[in-house]
């Protein structure tokens, strides 16, 4: 067929995107913005029994332009919401979010006045991570779920066809209450 | 006295952490199991012959500080029968982007056809999904279940039901 056929035993061949994928899930350096409780278990998260220094995480600071990954890990008041958005824009891209808990992801059991209800109201969110707080293990299982998301995505002119794509499903989404029910 | 060594004291207790056993769970490979009373995931429970517990009560989603269940009830026939007794809970869902997972809902059951499982590992990359519906919150079949409707199989009223434990309690002569 192609190229593969001529090549001698042991040589592997990839796409770019597939290498530039694994370079970039290979050390992703988390931003921590660390709001409440969430904090202290994304703290235990990099400790000695979990470890996310195994997948090159260990670089975790609260310096945004140096940051991949922004870990919003607590409760969004009104008055942080400016400013997390702020942290957001000085990230370099590519950057990542992960909402973790509840109160990040949607508002949690603070349905108020005072807490924004989810981080993906300022800013996009890549994955959803659900407890109170999460324990390190689902954080670790969240930023797995990330770096899969991270290998599979596209560059160049295809990236933009998918940003394209996807905003296009966005507008077309209808609100939970008016989707069709998904009958199994 | 021999102050001179002091520093390479320092380097001992370096040396010393070498050789000890590391501490990391190699988490997606090795889970290490939780504790048995963790509060993970929901499951709906169905009786032995697969009839399903809830009787959509609300109780839970009365229970819940994050208003995270919701739940609509239904009435049983005689043709469809989901759950002994009159009513059985037609939609239930758990959002677990609200869920904070203490348990009150547990407590609330009355029927303890809602308990909580060890599965943790519930990230996702959207709030839609993060729904849980009535289907995925099911416990399975085993064998000698079937999927209802169909009819009460364990006894008359749902009573019988009711006492299933309490029979095979006394069966055993506790009590």
């Amino acid at each position: 067929m192609g190229l593969e056929e001529k090549l001698p035993a042991g040589v592997l061949l990839t796409t770019v995107e597939q290498v530039i994928g694994l370079a970039r899930k290979s050390s992703v350096w988390p931003a921590t913005f660390g709001l409440a409780c969430c904090a202290i278990e994304m703290m235990a998260t990099g400790d000695p029994r979990h470890d996310f220094s195994r997948w090159g995480m260990e670089r975790a600071s609260g310096s945004p332009r140096q940051a991949d990954l922004m870990i919003v890990a607590g409760r969004v008041s009104q008055k942080m919401a400016p400013v997390l958005r702020q942290i957001y824009d000085q990230m370099a891209s590519p950057k990542w979010v992960i909402a973790m808990g509840v109160c990040a992801s949607s508002g949690g059991m603070f349905n108020n006045y005072a807490i924004v209800q989810g981080v993906d109201h300022i800013v996009p969110v890549d994955v959803y991570l659900p407890g109170c707080p999460p324990r390190p293990e689902m954080l670790l299982d969240a930023i797995l779920k990330l770096h899969d998301k991270i290998q599979n995505t596209k560059l160049g002119v295809h990236r933009k066809r998918e940003i394209e794509e996807l905003e296009k499903a966005r507008l077309r989404q209808l609100p939970l209450l008016d989707q069709p029910e998904v009958v199994s | 006295m021999l102050d001179f060594l002091n520093p390479i004291k320092g380097f001992g207790v370096a040396f010393h952490q070498m050789l000890s056993k590391t501490e990391v769970v190699e988490y997606p490979e090795v889970k290490k199991p939780t504790a048995p009373r963790f509060h993970g995931r929901h499951q709906l429970n169905r009786w032995p012959d697969g009839l399903e517990k809830c009787v959509g009560c609300e109780l839970c989603a009365w229970a819940c500080p994050a208003d995270a269940i919701y739940v609509e009830g239904a009435d049983n026939t005689e043709e469809e029968r989901f759950s002994p007794g009159e009513r059985y809970g037609r939609v239930y869902q758990i959002n677990y982007l609200r869920c904070i997972l203490c348990g009150l809902c547990i407590e609330a059951c009355p029927t303890r056809a809602l308990t909580m499982t060890n599965e943790y590992e519930l990230a996702d990359v959207s709030r839609e999904s993060l729904i849980y519906t009535k289907e995925m919150l099911l416990a399975p079949l085993t064998e000698a279940m079937e999927a209802p409707p169909h009819q009460m199989r364990l006894g008359e009223t749902e009573e019988d039901y009711y006492r299933l434990g309490a029979k095979s309690e006394s069966k055993d002569g506790a009590k």
